[in-house]
């Protein structure tokens, strides 16, 4: 399998991430979809690693992403807690203190 | 209606897996049909994630994209990093999703077909637009050369890059200062506030 291929599948995970985040009315499929769109990006790192060059960099990079993934779930899942203590409620829709 | 779009949804989802199945076999061979079966896995995953309405649902079927994701790693060499995206990502990251389920409400609302087609033209025009960057971005000509035999990324090779002083040593450490404020603050964000666990006052008269 050539490039083109991995990177039409890593474009393809990026639409279907935008669509998550973009369709569904939940914090929750917000952060799904953008670890889907995370993991886009990470596949054409190390697809271009592979077949662009030598060397680590690809590769490094995938790493960093992962573990900002990781300190961004943390974060994210301790903000959508706040939320839903605050306002009973998950949908990004009822987020709404500061329009008053 | 409702039983006919979601059995339709998954025959075609088994329809094109079929088909991507094939394609491989019959392109690439053993390797063609394992990169099929993997991004068959990726591509289905997310799909059925964003199809399902139970959150529980949705974040089983992320992990089988987060899986797949890890079988392409594996493909392009890179056996490290996949190990790694399946100890990060499904051991830790998909967790704390499912502890979210948690604080979500079952949706009974009917599936609309105008929400179906608003995910459909946003996908595609996502999908488009990237293609269409990605396509005047890259230098195909590099790209097609023949690719080099799969180097072994061994984790000594990675952990060298780390932190041999000529490398990756500054993003690494800025790395840790990095999960360690994140998870700091996620500790902050998310602790109940002192006044939750106050007594409640004492009732009038008593002692």
């Amino acid at each position: 399998m050539g490039v083109g291929a991995y990177v039409a599948v890593s474009a393809a995970l990026f639409a279907l991430g935008v669509v998550c985040i973009i369709a569904r009315r939940n914090i929750l499929y917000v952060l799904m979809g953008i670890e889907m769109i995370l993991n886009a990006a990470n596949i054409n790192f190390v697809a271009f690693n592979r077949f662009g060059g030598d060397g680590l960099d690809g590769r490094m990079f995938a790493i960093f992403t992962i573990i900002l993934a990781a300190a961004e779930a943390a974060v994210a899942l301790a903000i959508v807690l706040n939320v839903f203590h605050l306002f009973d409620s998950i949908k990004p829709s009822d987020v709404d203190l500061m329009r008053e | 209606m409702a039983m006919g779009i979601e059995r339709g949804f998954y025959a075609l989802l088994g329809l094109a897996a079929l088909a991507g199945a094939g394609w491989g076999l019959s392109s690439g061979g053993v390797g063609g049909l394992l990169f099929a079966g993997f991004a068959a896995l990726t591509l289905g995953g997310a799909l059925v994630c964003i199809w399902e309405r139970s959150v529980v649902r949705s974040a089983f079927a992320l992990l089988a994209t987060f899986g797949g994701v890890a079988g392409l790693f594996l493909l392009l060499g890179a056996d490290f990093l996949a190990m790694a995206q399946i100890l990060i990502y499904v051991g830790g990251i998909l967790a704390l999703i499912l502890f979210g389920v948690m604080l979500s409400p079952p949706d009974p609302t009917e599936r609309k077909l105008s929400r179906v087609g608003l995910g459909l033209a946003a996908g595609g025009g996502a999908f488009a637009w990237v293609g269409a960057k990605v396509a005047a971005t890259v230098h195909w000509s590099q790209a097609a050369t023949p690719p080099p035999a799969p180097k072994l990324s061994h984790a000594r090779e990675i952990g060298v890059g780390f932190l041999a002083a000529d490398q990756y040593v500054v993003a690494f450490e800025l790395a840790a200062v990095v999960l360690t404020v994140a998870l700091v603050a996620a500790v902050y964000i998310a602790r109940r506030k002192v006044a939750d666990f106050e007594e409640p006052a004492e009732p009038e008269g008593g002692i």
